[in-house]
């Protein structure tokens, strides 16, 4: 079983080294959203500093949200779908490993990305590593929720917008956590909590995200 | 070994089929017939357990496959309009793929097998993509080779795209198939010579009532 697991996963990956521009182009995304901030804000430093941690978790949604369009649609188009569904293994196993090999090539170089963004934006070392950490931390939780939101709008017209505007108030409360956890390392108090909060949402999310994703894509494939 | 009972289906408002039964034995080959827009791929989807049907339930061994699609799963090998074959992997990764995926222990000299039965074992590191559709179908039926312990194949038009040595091919693994006691339901809308004896189930023209 977990076999099939890591089939996808290493299947999604080599995939992915085949098709690198796709991956780099979410990557170049991210880090684009993310610079516009101070063309447009000015380059007052204190303001950079406070808006910065809001302005990087934003961007890493939008991110994840872009990203998901590649999630289930290719093996939609070319019947690798139908074939994952008709493998004899669990559905949610299988989705699993397409999810983890998503936030490797997503939500991890997100992650590592931001780390030059928090020096970029002049974030002192506590706040910035609590950035880095809430961003490692809430990821997995992004390529979960957004997949349940890519495998519902699956071989729908339009897909792209409906998909944002499903995922993205779901996205609210990993935002709101991942602002937090930075606003209290800012000042001078330990970020734990939220961080903890985040890596609940996300290991709930990896419980209960799988059944919900492998129903919708038998709905879907109909 | 397949059953159905009373299948209904239904495609936008429009009724394809109803009260259909029909079983399908080991060692049996049935070709389902009809006119285009008859419901054969629904059909196909339907006994797959990708498509539910209105009513009526589709059973493996006596039970409702969507209790047992693990296991029916594992019996079942789809040959679908679509090849499920990725452009960007080889000829060769795309087997390993799909039989790790369906946890299938796999060699790679059994996949070589499998592309020299269907006649492709040149283009094995060859990036699918790079493929034509007569080649991408022989990967998509070189499955066919490797599951040699699935008892269901279930093939929908397999012969499209195939030149005269591929039909021949799938021919004879048809038979071989058959006489393993496995069994086959395909559709196919050109004149075929068939290997073995096959039962024919037509689906009223035009969809029905």
């Amino acid at each position: 079983m977990i076999g099939s697991l890591l089939a996808v996963l290493r299947r999604d990956l080599l995939l992915a080294v085949r098709q690198r521009g796709d991956v780099a182009n979410v990557l170049m995304f991210f880090v684009i959203v993310v610079t516009m901030f101070p063309l447009g804000v000015g380059p007052d430093k204190d303001t950079l500093r406070l808006i910065a941690p809001g302005v990087v978790w934003v961007a890493a949604l939008l991110s994840a949200i872009v990203s998901l369009g590649r999630l289930f649609a290719l093996d939609y188009a070319d019947g690798t779908l139908e074939q994952i569904m008709l493998s004899g293994q669990p559905l949610s196993l299988t989705v699993l490993g397409k999810i983890a090999a998503h936030w490797l090539v997503t939500g991890m170089p997100i992650t590592v990305m931001s780390v030059a963004l928090a020096m970029v934006f002049d974030m002192a070392a506590v706040p910035g590593g609590a950035l880095v950490a809430s961003l490692l931390l809430g990821t997995p939780c992004l390529s979960l929720i957004g997949a349940v939101g890519a495998a519902l709008t699956l071989g729908l017209r339009g897909a792209g917008v409906l998909v944002t505007l499903l995922v993205l108030p779901l996205y609210v409360p990993v935002l709101i956590c991942g602002a937090l956890a930075v606003d209290r390392a800012t000042a001078g108090l330990s970020p734990a909590p939220w961080l903890m909060v985040l890596a609940a949402f996300s290991l709930g999310a990896t419980v209960l995200a799988p059944w919900a994703i492998g129903a919708a894509l038998r709905v879907s494939v109909e | 070994m397949l059953e159905c009972v009373d299948l209904q289906c239904e495609r936008g408002h429009r009724q394809l089929f109803d009260r259909l039964s029909f079983r399908v034995d080991a060692g049996q080959c049935l070709q389902i017939a009809g006119d285009n827009g008859a419901g054969k791929t629904s059909l196909l989807r339907i006994l797959c357990g990708l498509l539910s049907p209105n009513s009526g339930e589709v059973r493996w061994q006596g039970r409702p496959i969507n209790r047992v699609r693990d296991e029916y799963g594992a019996d079942l090998v789809y040959v679908g309009h679509l090849n499920g074959v990725k452009d960007d992997l080889t000829a060769a990764e795309n087997l390993q793929v799909w039989a790790a995926m369906a946890d299938l222990p796999t060699s790679a000299e059994q996949v070589v097998q499998a592309l020299r039965m269907l006649g492709i074992e040149r283009f094995a590191h060859w990036p699918a993509g790079q493929l034509s559709q007569g080649q991408k179908r022989r990967i998509a039926l070189a499955r066919l080779a490797m599951a040699a312990r699935a008892r269901v194949w279930i093939l929908d038009e397999p012969f499209n795209a195939l030149d005269r040595g591929g039909v021949q091919v799938l021919n004879q693994m048809i038979e071989q198939h058959v006489a393993r006691g496995g069994a086959v339901v395909l559709t196919t809308h050109q004149s075929w010579e068939a290997p073995v004896p096959v039962t024919r189930l037509d689906l009223p023209a035009g969809g029905g009532a």
